[in-house]
């Protein structure tokens, strides 16, 4: 009755252990030998390899070598700023009232402290996610965006101060308009055009969803809205990363932009 | 009548309830994306949708079912009662937590990632803690089914282990294996970010972390249907199992080569290097062995119990299978469309062929048409075949059921096959939003709606099976025998250890995983590439 205990399984007299194993055995070397040295080979006129290692490190996916090509320089300055969730979580209440210190110069045109609005056709900051803040403080200060009246205000700013008013506008609160009739959000905002390349605005700058370093949209100047797509619609602003908002901006028709510009300057 | 009947109704209950909502959502959005709706709001919701209906019918579901199916082949195939109920009512509780925490974060828009997670997006951690619930709670399933196994047979010494449960613990030991990709991958790297601990994830090595569980999971979900074609289908039509060793191997291959697969899903991932991509291309086309074995095992029982009723020739046997029988028609659906799925995976995992189709529609048809059509179909007829023994009553109407079998396959093919066309045009997946007034999209609004047409079908069909099996408890007392498995043609005379033991093939899983697997996830790990984590649904 005890026949099957009494047969050893992992033995040489197996003969299903000995099959197996020297099947999967040579499933794996073939297609590692197949994968690891005879494609990259055949491959060799794509691919500039000088012997076994290097077919095998190319196809294993280390880089032997880095690039030989000379990376494209910019013409302008580029933004360095490193965004990171956790910088802005949690502010200190110090660091805040520091902010607000330092926002009372910035409210003549921009608002936001006491619950003040922006000066037309400035935008609002009170509210603004502090990434964003931060962001344009740092690429005013290194010239990546160019503006001449903010660029003489930001100069004496350290890398602590720009925290500072980033932590105090993103818990300010403005004061809210007289009510205006909601605008029915425009298809642009809503779904984008995808087949331009055009994701919906509401999915980085709010209605939708926020994504680190994105300003909040909602009661910005319809000017200032359609003065920044435009700029980035012609390459006079460039300190969005990856080109982002200057693909975006292109791809825009101008009744778009004008849609846009107006349904967000239209929400409280 | 079934011992445990509550706990695997339990089980099958929750299973098809959460089927049910999720086929609702399915539908609703295949209808969305169609131009017949022609609303836009923001994508939000058609985003926790996609993220619940992927993830009850990818996690919940199937897990379920074969949690169910699982003790129930252990009870009849072992002929002793269950060991460990109430560890199975603790894995079910934990299971059923983990369940509604999830669908609760999903629903209130804080998880809107999608069932595979897509890191650097970033959900609430809620989300993630619920899928991990439901791991834990299914992995008390797998150590049970072991331990039962193991209890039989120290009280059966030398006898040979039934096939149904051979099969069964090879399901649970697959999955025990492959969940363990995408439960790393949220304990180590998402669960950490999502409690805000830390701000970037390497989100190649997640990806890479996910394929280990992302291509096994299907052969896992696949593996009650299989075990219903050996154990059930040549019984149920009257025949017998034209060979038992045939179903062992099967199981075994499957074991062996469906885990070291999963970079298929990586091709255009410029992080993994082409040579583990051509690796696991190989072992990918393997897997078609297991499934061509089965085919031809199973239509060689079919035309035994053909011949067995009379039928003659070399095809007129066909005339004489047993058609009125549901068990019939279910297999016939799930091999039609097993075979139509199949020929399309082979493209997916060529890796030439797949750039042409990767990341369009073809990608999502093809695995609802493997899902919906050759397995689910499966999971019905499991249910309609246990059903009376588990509640004690006639199951009714079997017209009725025939119908439910004809609309699912009719729905299932209207709805994957002009899907599969679109993903041929071009029509990218993952998107909530087409516009169809644009030219380059016109010439698919067509096959748009009727895949949608079809996905109604399937809702319906799928609410008339909750409504069969919901009568199914108020039907005619009945006593339904005692339940029985196929038997084969040929009783193995002494059964081989090879192939009534897992340590052998255990070994060569693990040690193929690790080939395939170490070096691109030590590489990885090793360079600690990181990007910023995108929180969604966090802001405002």
């Amino acid at each position: 009755m005890n026949e099957a205990r009494e047969e050893a399984l992992f033995s040489l007299a197996n003969r299903w252990f000995v099959g197996s194993v020297t099947f999967t055995a040579a499933l794996a070397i073939v297609s590692a030998l197949v994968g690891l040295i005879i494609l990259p080979r055949l491959q060799s006129d794509v691919v500039d390899l000088k012997g076994l290692w290097d077919s095998i490190c190319s196809a294993a996916g280390v880089a032997a070598r880095p690039s030989s090509e000379t990376p494209v320089e910019a013409t302008f300055v580029t933004s360095t700023v490193q965004l990171n969730p956790g910088r802005f979580a949690h502010p200190s209440a110090e660091s805040i009232a520091r902010g607000k210190a330092i926002a009372r110069t910035c409210a003549a045109c921009h608002g936001g402290v006491d619950g003040t609005r922006a000066k037309f056709p400035s935008p609002n900051l009170a509210g603004q996610p502090a990434g964003a803040i931060f962001k344009q403080l740092r690429d005013y200060q290194t010239g990546a965006r160019v503006s001449v009246v903010m660029r003489q205000y930001v100069q004496a700013l350290s890398e602590q101060d720009a925290l500072d008013l980033s932590a105090y506008y993103a818990q300010a609160r403005r004061e809210a308009e007289p009510v205006r009739l909601g605008m029915r959000e425009p298809p642009i905002v809503a779904i984008g055009s995808p087949t331009r390349n055009v994701p919906a605005c509401g999915s980085c700058h709010g209605s939708g969803d926020l994504k680190i370093g994105t300003p909040w949209l909602d009661g910005q100047p319809v000017v200032y809205l359609r003065a920044q797509l435009a700029a980035y619609a012609s390459g006079r602003r460039t300190n969005d990363i990856d080109k982002q908002m200057r693909n975006i901006a292109r791809n825009m028709s101008s009744a778009e932009i004008d849609e846009a510009a107006r349904y967000y300057a239209s929400r409280p | 009548m079934i011992n445990n009947s509550r706990l695997i109704l339990a089980h099958f209950w929750l299973a098809f309830i959460s089927f049910a909502i999720a086929i609702v959502l399915g539908a609703w959005q295949m209808l969305i994306r169609t131009p017949l709706h022609s609303s836009f709001g923001t994508s939000d919701w058609y985003f926790r949708s996609v993220t619940a209906h992927g993830s009850i019918m990818a996690y919940v579901f199937p897990t379920l079912v074969s949690m169910g199916f699982g003790y129930a082949i252990s009870e009849l195939s072992l002929k002793r009662p269950l060991a460990g109920v109430q560890a199975a009512w603790v894995g079910f509780f934990v299971l059923l937590a983990g369940s509604v925490i999830a669908s609760l974060t999903i629903s209130a828009g804080e998880a809107s990632v999608l069932f595979t997670f897509y890191p650097p997006l970033i959900g609430n951690p809620l989300f993630y803690v619920g899928l991990v619930l439901i791991v834990l709670g299914s992995w008390i399933w797998v150590a049970l089914m072991s331990i039962n196994l193991r209890y039989w047979k120290r009280e059966n010494p030398g006898k040979p282990v039934p096939l149904a449960m051979y099969a069964n613990v090879a399901s649970s030991y697959l999955w025990g294996w492959t969940a363990l990709g995408a439960t790393l991958e949220l304990i180590l790297q998402i669960l950490p970010v999502a409690a805000g601990l830390r701000t970037t994830i390497d989100a190649g090595l997640a990806r890479l972390f996910f394929s280990w569980t992302l291509h096994a999971i299907v052969y896992f979900w696949l593996m009650p249907a299989y075990i219903a074609y050996y154990t059930i289908v040549p019984r149920a039509i009257g025949g017998r199992l034209y060979s038992d060793t045939m179903g062992r191997v099967s199981f075994i291959l499957f074991l062996v080569v469906a885990m070291p697969i999963g970079i298929h899903h990586l091709y255009t991932d410029p992080e993994v290097g082409a040579g583990f991509k051509f690796m696991h291309s190989t072992l990918t086309a393997l897997v078609a062995l297991p499934t061509l074995l089965t085919v031809f095992t199973i239509c060689a029982s079919v035309e035994t119990a053909a011949r067995l009723r009379g039928g003659k020739g070399w095809f007129g046997w066909v005339k004489a299978l047993p058609w009125q029988n549901p068990m019939m028609l279910a297999v016939t659906f799930s091999f039609l469309l097993l075979g139509f799925g199949g020929a399309g995976g082979i493209i997916n995992m060529s890796y030439q062929l797949d750039t042409s189709i990767h990341n369009t529609q073809w990608v999502t048809a093809h695995f609802h048409l493997i899902y919906g059509g050759a397995i689910v179909i499966m999971y019905f007829a499991i249910a309609y075949d246990l059903w009376p023994h588990l509640t004690g009553r006639e199951l009714g109407n079997v017209a009725l059921i025939r119908a439910q079998l004809w609309t699912w396959f009719i729905g299932i093919v209207v709805t994957t096959f002009p899907w599969h066309y679109v993903g041929l045009l071009g029509m990218p997946r993952r998107m909530a939003y087409y516009d169809y007034s644009n030219p380059t999209l016109s010439p698919q609004a067509l096959s748009v709606v009727v895949s949608a047409v079809g996905g109604i079908v399937v809702v319906i069909s799928a609410l008339l099976f909750l409504a069969i099996l919901w009568k199914g408890h108020r039907g005619r007392r009945v006593d339904p025998g005692v339940y029985r498995f196929s038997t084969p043609i040929y009783e193995p005379a002494r059964p081989l250890v090879a192939l009534h033991s897992y340590g052998l093939w255990l070994t060569l899983m693990i040690g193929l995983t690790a080939v395939n697997y170490g070096f691109p996830i030590i590489q990885m790990a090793s360079q600690g590439h990181s990007v910023s984590a995108v929180y969604v649904g966090a802001n405002r």
